[in-house]
C-alpha cells in the first residue's frame, strides 16, 4: 500500500506516492531521476547516499521515504546555483578531492554540513565529519585539503571583494 | 632532461571533475533504458557440491518473472583471464566450487522481485568435501576441484638466475623468514553494474562498470557465439578497480544472456556482498625467502618459495604468481635468484589482480628481511638500499631493462623530507616507530592477455571541422585513476593548445580498440598512442598552412593556442577574413593578433577536408628467452620509496600510523595533482592491506564479513598525513617521458609500516593484517625469546 508524502528536495515541492518499505535513496534515484547519490553498500557503512535531512547529514539507503515527508532534502544536484559550482564543488575540482567520483556527492554533502556549523573547522574536526564516507581513492588527503580550501574561500567571500 | 612544456606537469583539474561533483557524471546503475528489466543470480550456499536437481518452477510462476536461466540453458563455453586456463562458465551446471557459485538468472520487473524470483530456485546439493586453504589443497588425497588442475595446482613456475648455490656460500649473513597473508577485496566503491540491450540488427551494446572492455567484448563475443564487431562494450563513468573489475565476469555475461531470452534490456547491479562473492582481489599469499648480503651490504642472494592461495577459478593466477617472484629482481641489484611458486585452486571466491598484483606481499616480506639483514650488519637501512639500488640502463637478472630509474632520488628525496636521520638518531623509544621501503613496478605488461601480436591499444585525435576543437577517440578505461584527463593533457600539449580546446570521449570497444585499466599501462601506452595521433594532426594542419603560404611546414607552430611562426604572417589576413565571413552574426571572434588554432585549424579543413590522425602503440620486443620471461616485461619502471612513521600501543597492539612519506619516479609526470592523488591512494590500500583488511572465512567456507562494516578499509580518522613527493625523471619510451603511478606507490607502503612496528616494538610481524591481536602476540612471544632484533 502507497501512501503520499510531500517534502521538499532542492528547494522545490515533491509530492509523491511511496510504499512504506521505500527507502530515501530510491525515492530520490528511481523515483525522481537524482542519481547523484550512490549505494555503494545498502547498509550505511559506505556513505556514498549521503543527503542533507533538514541540513544534516543522513546514509538515505537507511531512511525511509516516510520519515522525509514533511522535510528538506539538499541532494548533490541542488548545490550549484544558477549553473555555478558553489565553493565547496570548486574546492573539490581545484584540489583535487575528485578521483573516481563515486564518494563525492556524499563527501561533498558531509562536508557542506560541517562548513554550515563550523566555518572555520581544524583538520580533526574536518576528518571527524566526513568519518562515515569511505573512499578508496585519495586517501582523504586530497579531500581533507579541498574542505580546507572550501572553508577558505567560504570565508573570503562572506568578508566580501 | 627537463623541457618547457604548455600544459603537461600542471596541476589542471580533471577533465571530469565538474560532472562528478555536481552529480551530473552517471555510472552504470545511473543508467536506464526504455522497457528495462532487472536481472539477479543466484548463488550456490555451499562450497563445494554437485548438483543433484535443479527446480525453477517456483521462480518462474512468481509474477513478474521474465526469465529464469540455468546452467542447462546457457552456453558452456569455458572462459576466463588466460586462455591456457579458462575454468568458468557462466551459471554452474553439475557443480558448485565455492559458496557464491552462479547457479541461476533471472530477469523481472523489478530489482525485488528478480531477488525474490532467484531465492525461489530451488538446487538440490550433493555436498562434497571442500579444500579451504592452500595447504590442504597440496596435500595428496585431497579432493580435486578442477579435473584440468591435478593436484589442484593451477600454475606453478620455477625459476633460476644466476647461481643460487654457489651465491650462498659466498653471502656472509643470510636469513630465512616465512610470511603469510590473507585474502583482500579491492573494496572499490562502485559495486559492479552491468546493463545489456540488444538492438533490432541483433547487436549487442553491454554498458558495464568494468576496466577492460575489450577483454568483455572478446569474452562475450565467445561466450556468445558473436563476431566481436556485433558486440559494443561501453564504460559509463566508473567508480573506481583497482584490478578486480579487470575481467569479464559470469554477471556480465548472464545480464546479456538474460537480455538475449526476453529481448529487453536488462540491468543487474551486485549488492556489496556480491562484490566479495565475486572476489578476484588480492591473493592470499605464503612467502618463504632466504636472503643473503655481504657484511659490506652487498646483496648476493634470494632464494623464493611462495603459495598463492587462488580460490576456485584461474582468473589473473597465472601472471599472479609469475610476478609474485619476478618483480623481486629490482630495484636492487641481485645477482642469483632462484624462485619457485605455486598458485593452488581452493573452495573460495576467486583471487585476480589487485593493484601492485602479485608483487606487493612478496615485496613486504622481502624489504622487511632488508630491513633485518641491514640491522644485523649495524648498517642504516637507507644505505643498504643506496648500496645495491639499480640506476637508469641497468637490466636485471631475469632481463627487465631499467630505461629510467630514480629509485636512489626517490630515497635521498623520502629521507631528507622526513627527517630520517635525526629521528633515527634520537634512539628508540619504546612505542614509537618508523620504517622505510622501496618498490618498484611495470609502466605497462609488455604482452597482452592473449596470444597476439595486436597493438595494445589504438586512438584516433580528430579536429572539428569548424575549427578549434580537438576529439580524442581512445577505448581507454577511465576508473578514476585520471586517464581521461592524461589523454587531453598529452594531445593538447602535442598540438600546443589549451586543455579546453581538447575533449576525450573513451571507454567504448566502438571508438577505438585498448586493452584496459591495469598494469599501469594507460599513460605510457594510450599516452603513446595520442600523441603520435595528435603530431600527425599537427602535421596535416602545417601543411596546410606551408602550403597556402610557401612556408615550410616546420615553421608552423601552436603555443597556447596561437600560432607562431618563424618569419613573417603573410597568411593571417586572409584566413583570418575567410573564417569572419563564414560567422557573420557571431561574436567573440579573433580580430587581431597572431592567428589562433580555431582559425588555422577551419583553414587546414577547407585546404584539405576531414583530418584526423591515427596512433597506435605496441611495445618491442621484450624479454628473455626462458619460460614465462613474459611476465614482469614492460617497457618502463617505475619506482618509489616511503617512509611510515608509527605509534604502537604496547599494552593493546594497537597501530596508528602517524605519518606516511612517499617518493615516486613516474619520469615526467603528466598533471601533478593526480600523480599525488595515485600515491596517496596507493599509500592508503596500502596501509589498509598492512592493518586491517582481511576476507574472513567460517568452517564451510563462507565469507564472514562481507561488509564494510567488518571489512575495515581506512577511514578519513585512520588515514596519516600522506606526503607525496614527485621525483621526475625522463623515460625515454614513453610519451613526453611519463610511465607510471597507478599501482607502483602500493609497494613500499606495508613493509615500510611493519618496519616501523619493529622499530617500535621490537616485534617482527610474520601474518598480515597487522592487527593488534597478532601485533600482541608477536610482542609477547619477544618477551619470552627475547627480541628478534
Amino acid at each position: 500500500m502507497k501512501r503520499l508524502i510531500r517534502l521538499r528536495v532542492n528547494g522545490e515541492p515533491v509530492e509523491t506516492a511511496v510504499p512504506a518499505n521505500r527507502t530515501l535513496l530510491e525515492l530520490l534515484r528511481d523515483d525522481l531521476g537524482l542519481t547523484g547519490a550512490k549505494e555503494g553498500c545498502g547498509e550505511g557503512d559506505c556513505g556514498a547516499c549521503t543527503v542533507l535531512l533538514d541540513g544534516l547529514p543522513v546514509s538515505s539507503c537507511l531512511v525511509l521515504a516516510l520519515q522525509a515527508e514533511g522535510r528538506e532534502v539538499l541532494t548533490v544536484e541542488g548545490l550549484a546555483q544558477d549553473g555555478q559550482l558553489d565553493l565547496l564543488q570548486q574546492a573539490f575540482v581545484e584540489e583535487g578531492g575528485v578521483q573516481c567520483g563515486f564518494c563525492t556527492p556524499g563527501m561533498l554533502l558531509a562536508a557542506k554540513s560541517l562548513l554550515d556549523a563550523k566555518p572555520n573547522p581544524s583538520e580533526a574536526e574536518i576528518r571527524a565529519a566526513i568519518s562515515g564516507n569511505l573512499c578508496r581513492c585519495t586517501g582523504y588527503q586530497k579531500i581533507v585539503e579541498s574542505v580546507r580550501r572550501a572553508a577558505d574561500l567560504r570565508r573570503a567571500a562572506r568578508r566580501g571583494p | 632532461m627537463k623541457r618547457d612544456f604548455q600544459v603537461l606537469g600542471g596541476r589542471a583539474p580533471r577533465v571530469d571533475a565538474g560532472d562528478k561533483v555536481t552529480g551530473q557524471a552517471l555510472y552504470a546503475a545511473d543508467l536506464k533504458r526504455p522497457g528495462m528489466l532487472f536481472g539477479a543470480l543466484a548463488h550456490s550456499p555451499v562450497a563445494h557440491a554437485r548438483i543433484v536437481g535443479v527446480n525453477a518452477d517456483r521462480a518462474r510462476s512468481l509474477p513478474g518473472v521474465k526469465a529464469v536461466l540455468l546452467g542447462a540453458d546457457v552456453p558452456q563455453v569455458r572462459f576466463g583471464v588466460s586462455p591456457a586456463r579458462y575454468d568458468e562458465t557462466v551459471l554452474a551446471l553439475d557443480r558448485v566450487r565455492y559458496a557464491g557459485d552462479e547457479v541461476a538468472a533471472v530477469a523481472a520487473v523489478d530489482p525485488d522481485t528478480a531477488l525474490a524470483a532467484a531465492g525461489l530456485v530451488e538446487v538440490e546439493y550433493e555436498e562434497l568435501p571442500a579444500v579451504l586453504d592452500a595447504s590442504a589443497a597440496l596435500l595428496p588425497g585431497a579432493p580435486q576441484i578442477h579435473d584440468m588442475y591435478p593436484g589442484n595446482i593451477c600454475a606453478e613456475v620455477h625459476q633460476e638466475f644466476g647461481d643460487v648455490a654457489q651465491a650462498r656460500a659466498q653471502a656472509e649473513v643470510v636469513r630465512r623468514d616465512v610470511f603469510t597473508s590473507k585474502m583482500q577485496s579491492g573494496a572499490f566503491l562502485e559495486p559492479q553494474c552491468a546493463l545489456a540491450e540488444f538492438d533490432h540488427a541483433g547487436r549487442l551494446t553491454l554498458w558495464s562498470a568494468t576496466q577492460t572492455p575489450h577483454y568483455v567484448q572478446r569474452t562475450l563475443a565467445m561466450v556468445l557465439g558473436l563476431p566481436e564487431h556485433r558486440v559494443r562494450v561501453v564504460m559509463p563513468r566508473v567508480g573506481g578497480g583497482f584490478g578486480p573489475k579487470a575481467s569479464a565476469s559470469s554477471m556480465e555475461i548472464a545480464t546479456c544472456l538474460l537480455a538475449r531470452a526476453t529481448g529487453k534490456p536488462v540491468k543487474t547491479l551486485f549488492s556489496r556482498e556480491q562484490v566479495f562473492l565475486h572476489g578476484r582481489g588480492r591473493h592470499q599469499f605464503r612467502h618463504e625467502m632466504e636472503t643473503g648480503i655481504r657484511r659490506d651490504g652487498t646483496l648476493v642472494f634470494l632464494e623464493h618459495r611462495a603459495i598463492l592461495d587462488g580460490g576456485a577459478f584461474a582468473s589473473f593466477g597465472i601472471a599472479t604468481v609469475y610476478y609474485a617472484g619476478s618483480l623481486l629482481a629490482g630495484p636492487y641489484r641481485l645477482p642469483n635468484m632462484k624462485y619457485d611458486g605455486w598458485r593452488v585452486v581452493t573452495n573460495k571466491p576467486a583471487c585476480g589482480a589487485q593493484r601492485g598484483h602479485g608483487a606487493v606481499h612478496a615485496r613486504a616480506l622481502f624489504e622487511q628481511q632488508l630491513d633485518l639483514l641491514a640491522e644485523e650488519i649495524g648498517m642504516d637501512p637507507f644505505e643498504l638500499r643506496l648500496k645495491n639500488v639499480m640506476q637508469a640502463g641497468d637490466v636485471t637478472c631475469n632481463e627487465l631493462n631499467m630505461s629510467s630509474l630514480g629509485m636512489r632520488e626517490c630515497l635521498e628525496a623520502v629521507r631528507s623530507d622526513c627527517g630520517w636521520d635525526e629521528k633515527r638518531r634520537q634512539g628508540r623509544r619504546p612505542g614509537r616507530g618508523i620504517g622505510m621501503a622501496c618498490g618498484f613496478f611495470v609502466s605497462g605488461a609488455g604482452y597482452p592477455i592473449y596470444r597476439s601480436r595486436t597493438p595494445h591499444c589504438t586512438v584516433r585525435v580528430r579536429l572539428d571541422e569548424n575549427g578549434g576543437g580537438v576529439q580524442v577517440l581512445s577505448g581507454a578505461a577511465e576508473i578514476g585513476q585520471g586517464s581521461d584527463t592524461m589523454l587531453a593533457t598529452i594531445t593538447a600539449e602535442a598540438l600546443g593548445i589549451p586543455l579546453d580546446h581538447v575533449t576525450v570521449r573513451s571507454g567504448d570497444t566502438d571508438l577505438a580498440l585498448d586493452l584496459g585499466a591495469y598494469s599501469s599501462r594507460t599513460t605510457l601506452m594510450t599516452g603513446s598512442a595520442a600523441k603520435e595521433a595528435a603530431e600527425s594532426v599537427l602535421r596535416q594542419i602545417q601543411e596546410a598552412l606551408a602550403r597556402a603560404t610557401g612556408e615550410p611546414a616546420g615553421d608552423f607552430s601552436f603555443v597556447r593556442g596561437l600560432l607562431h611562426l618563424r618569419g613573417l604572417p603573410h597568411c593571417v589576413e586572409a584566413i583570418r577574413a575567410e573564417f569572419q565571413k563564414e560567422r557573420r552574426g557571431y561574436s567573440g571572434l579573433p580580430a587581431e593578433g597572431p592567428l589562433t588554432f580555431r582559425e588555422a585549424s577551419r583553414f587546414a579543413f577547407l585546404e584539405r577536408g576531414l583530418i584526423t590522425g591515427a596512433g597506435q602503440y605496441r611495445p618491442p620486443p621484450l624479454g628473455g628467452g626462458f619460460k614465462g620471461a613474459a611476465v614482469g616485461t614492460s617497457p618502463a619502471y617505475g619506482c618509489s620509496a616511503q617512509v611510515a612513521e608509527v605509534e604502537v600501543d604496547l599494552e593493546t597492539g594497537q597501530v596508528k600510523v602517524l605519518r606516511i612519506t612517499g617518493a615516486h619516479d613516474c619520469g615526467q609526470a603528466v598533471n601533478r595533482t593526480q600523480v599525488e592523488g595515485q600515491m596517496h591512494g596507493s599509500m592508503s590500500m596500502g596501509l589498509g592491506e598492512a592493518l586491517t583488511e582481511q576476507v574472513l572465512f567460517d568452517a564451510r567456507g563462507r565469507i564472514l564479513n562481507p561488509n564494510f562494516s567488518d571489512y575495515k578499509i581506512p577511514t578519513a580518522l585512520d588515514a596519516p598525513e600522506l606526503r607525496a613527493l614527485i621525483v621526475d625523471s625522463h623515460e625515454p619510451n614513453g610519451p613526453f617521458g611519463a610511465k607510471e603511478v597507478g599501482e607502483g606507490g602500493i609497494m613500499p607502503t606495508i613493509p615500510a609500516v611493519l618496519n616501523a612496528i619493529r622499530d617500535a616494538t621490537g616485534a617482527v610481524i610474520d601474518e598480515l593484517p597487522a592487527t593488534p591481536e597478532r601485533v600482541l602476540a608477536a610482542i609477547r612471544k619477544l618477551g619470552r625469546h627475547g627480541p628478534a632484533r
